[in-house]
């Protein structure tokens, strides 16, 4: 390494230059052809939302060159799409709020309160990282259907919140926690409790680590197929994935409109992910570090 | 595929999990001004008071609950249930001993999907590390329209399973769009059966993984890279280190924690795959076609046979699977992440040469 500093050293500070450049021109380059084989599926299912069934048939991966906007006029038209996007809505929306209303209070209680069991507390919550859905997902529908919320959006969601706390937990711990304490013991003075610190301070301290786990939350919830496939069989409650499948089956030969269907459906978590992406890096920065 | 999402914000669990006794306060995220540590860290308040105890019972209270009655609970009923044969009506009566966990383990279909599944850790490490590694660096850099470019790379990550394996099978089913592109571009000879094959499938299955979960590599490593303070490649490159001398000896060292819970996190989504399979092959074809994993063998033969027994016991055996290769690597591979953390002497450290190559830089 001794000899490779001595040799690189002198062409450094002339070449550093043009090596930037030409390496920005690379990376440039490389960046495009990256975006264009993430894209281009998703530019499939969405240019072929615009085309008929005859041209998909004999030219599978052609440009529209008529643009048909009926297929996609069709689905947001018809009721049975904007009721499923209503019912992901109600599901996320709903997931999101528990979550991270009940994330935030465990985690205020386990990071600004020391009492014996917190420890265990604390390691029973992170543990729950082991039990992915999948394991627990039979037994789960069969406790859902006993508690008599099978088919509807309640036995969707109460579970959801339940696997999304471990992770919440894990990120809003540490966030609560760097709070100063002589935040708390001002907010004492000026006579507030450690609840109403926790309502009037740390909502607003922790709000970088709250939207992180937000977004996830929500977005965890939008996409979430395993849990509504067990628990919504009648098609009135169905979230938008499971939608999207039973359309996708019942107008298989209708490829376009699956097409239209498919694009509208990833819309929101689109828009919703691209609004806050840097959020989510920010938010994990903290977290993976080791 | 909620979990790997979900557990990707596990990652400083590995530091807090294993037996950590209040370990959360000495963790606390980089960035955050250290003041807060060692105050709330080390208040030693043991006698609570009443009212501090209602407090707690109000604040803990509603997500303990929840979490013992929808995550805990059921697992420990999966263990329960693995010992009857039960269609999943009324109370399970019918006690089999182990005869669930015999048929599973003699099981030749069983054998499959665990091939498949060790198959599919396997290339998602091999396939996605190298790749988004080699990506975050280069995207870690300011450039024009980066935000936009992290976007759109996240894209495929962020649509759902659904959208997702709707999009492929169509794309890629005999008459389909990359068979069509093949014959257009002139490349007739490599259409294939994508799908159908079994040749082939696991493959497509892999190539489908590696599109849709590249971008949470990428995320996680930005994530990390960001963590790394610039001074140190600053003062390298002042001391003549080419760019790439800086990555490889400086960067690549320091994002080793991150890159060891990226394949952690990995190898449990990969050891629990359900959604791709079951939507691209479904039930049927996925164990023709090759592609079955132990989460749609459970789905198929539990809940789509009626034999809730059976479907729990297949769950138990996923389980205790996924925990004896988290354990292992957390025993072998992440064991110098979290040596502060845990009990374990750190002492013993370094006579391992592992330890040692990774100080030096």
């Amino acid at each position: 390494m001794a000899t490779a500093v001595i040799r690189t050293r002198p062409p450094r500070t002339q070449r550093a230059p043009g090596q930037t450049r030409s390496g920005t021109i690379i990376i440039a380059f490389l960046a495009l052809v990256l975006i264009a084989l993430m894209l281009a599926p998703v530019a499939y299912i969405i240019l072929g939302g615009f085309r008929s069934n005859s041209d998909i048939t004999v030219d599978p991966s052609g440009f529209p060159t008529i643009w048909h906007w009926e297929n996609y006029v069709d689905v947001l038209t018809s009721g049975v799409f904007w009721r499923q996007v209503l019912n992901s809505t109600i599901a996320a929306v709903a997931t999101t709020a528990f979550t991270v209303g009940l994330g935030l209070m465990a985690a205020f209680g386990l990071s600004r309160y020391s009492f014996r069991g917190r420890g265990v507390l604390y390691a029973l919550f992170t543990a729950g990282l082991m039990f992915p859905m999948t394991v627990a997902i039979t037994p789960l529908y069969i406790l859902v259907r006993d508690l008599g919320l099978a088919n509807s959006l309640a036995g969707v969601i109460v579970p959801q919140i339940a696997f999304a706390l471990p992770m919440t937990i894990i990120i809003l711990v540490p966030f609560l926690a760097a709070i100063p304490n002589e935040l708390q013991e001002a907010a004492a003075i000026d006579g507030c409790s450690r609840l109403g610190f926790f309502w009037r301070m740390v909502l607003r301290l922790s709000l970088p680590g709250v939207i992180t786990v937000g977004i996830l939350a929500f977005i965890a919830s939008w996409n979430s197929y395993m849990l509504p496939l067990f628990i919504l069989n009648n098609e009135a409650a169905y979230t938008l994935p499971l939608g999207t499948q039973a359309f996708a089956s019942r107008y298989s030969v209708d490829t376009a409109k699956v097409l239209a269907f498919t694009s509208l459906s990833m819309i929101p978590a689109l828009v919703f992910f691209s609004l806050f992406e840097r959020r989510i890096v920010g938010g994990l920065t903290g977290a993976v570090k080791g | 595929m909620a979990t790997v999402r979900e557990m990707a914000q596990s990652t400083d669990n590995a530091p807090g999990m294993p037996g950590s006794d209040g370990g959360v306060q000495t963790q606390p995220p980089s960035g955050q001004p250290p003041a807060g540590r060692s105050t709330s860290g080390r208040r030693r308040r043991r006698g609570i008071g009443w009212a501090a105890r209602a407090e707690l019972l109000i604040l803990i209270g509603p997500a303990l609950v929840v979490f013992l009655a929808f995550v805990i609970l059921p697992v420990i009923l999966a263990a329960y249930y693995g010992f009857f044969s039960w269609n999943g009506f009324g109370t399970p009566t019918k006690f089999v001993g182990l005869r669930n966990y015999f048929t599973i383990l003699t099981d030749p279909a069983f054998h499959e999907a665990v091939g498949h599944n060790f198959f599919i850790v396997i290339m998602s490490l091999v396939l996605q590390g190298p790749v988004a590694l080699v990506l975050a660096l280069l995207l870690n850099r300011k450039m024009r329209f980066q935000s936009l470019i992290r976007v759109l790379i996240f894209v495929p990550y962020v649509i759902s399973e659904v959208v997702v394996g709707i999009g492929w099978s169509l794309m890629l089913q005999s008459e389909g769009a990359l068979n069509g592109l093949l014959e257009k571009l002139g490349l007739g000879a490599l259409q294939a059966d994508w799908l159908a094959d079994p040749a082939l499938a696991i493959w497509t299955l892999m190539a489908i993984i590696t599109w849709k979960y590249v971008g949470f590599a990428i995320i996680l490593f930005l994530a990390g890279l960001q963590g790394i303070p610039d001074e140190l490649a600053e003062a390298a490159a002042i001391d003549g280190a080419s760019y790439w001398q800086v990555q490889r000896y400086i960067v690549l060292p320091l994002l080793g924690p991150t890159i060891r819970i990226w394949a952690f996190l990995s190898i449990i989504g990969s050891l629990q795959l359900f959604d791709l399979v079951w939507i691209i092959w479904g039930q049927y074809v996925s164990s023709t076609a090759g592609t079955s994993t132990m989460a749609t063998y459970m789905v198929s033969n539990g809940r789509g046979a009626g034999s809730y027994g059976y479907g729990s016991a297949v769950a138990v055996v996923l389980f205790l699977i996924s925990l004896a290769v988290a354990l292992v690597y957390q025993r072998f591979v992440l064991r110098r992440d979290t040596a502060g953390a845990l009990t374990h002497r750190p002492t013993a450290e370094p006579t391992t040469d592992s330890t040692t190559d990774e100080g030096k830089s």
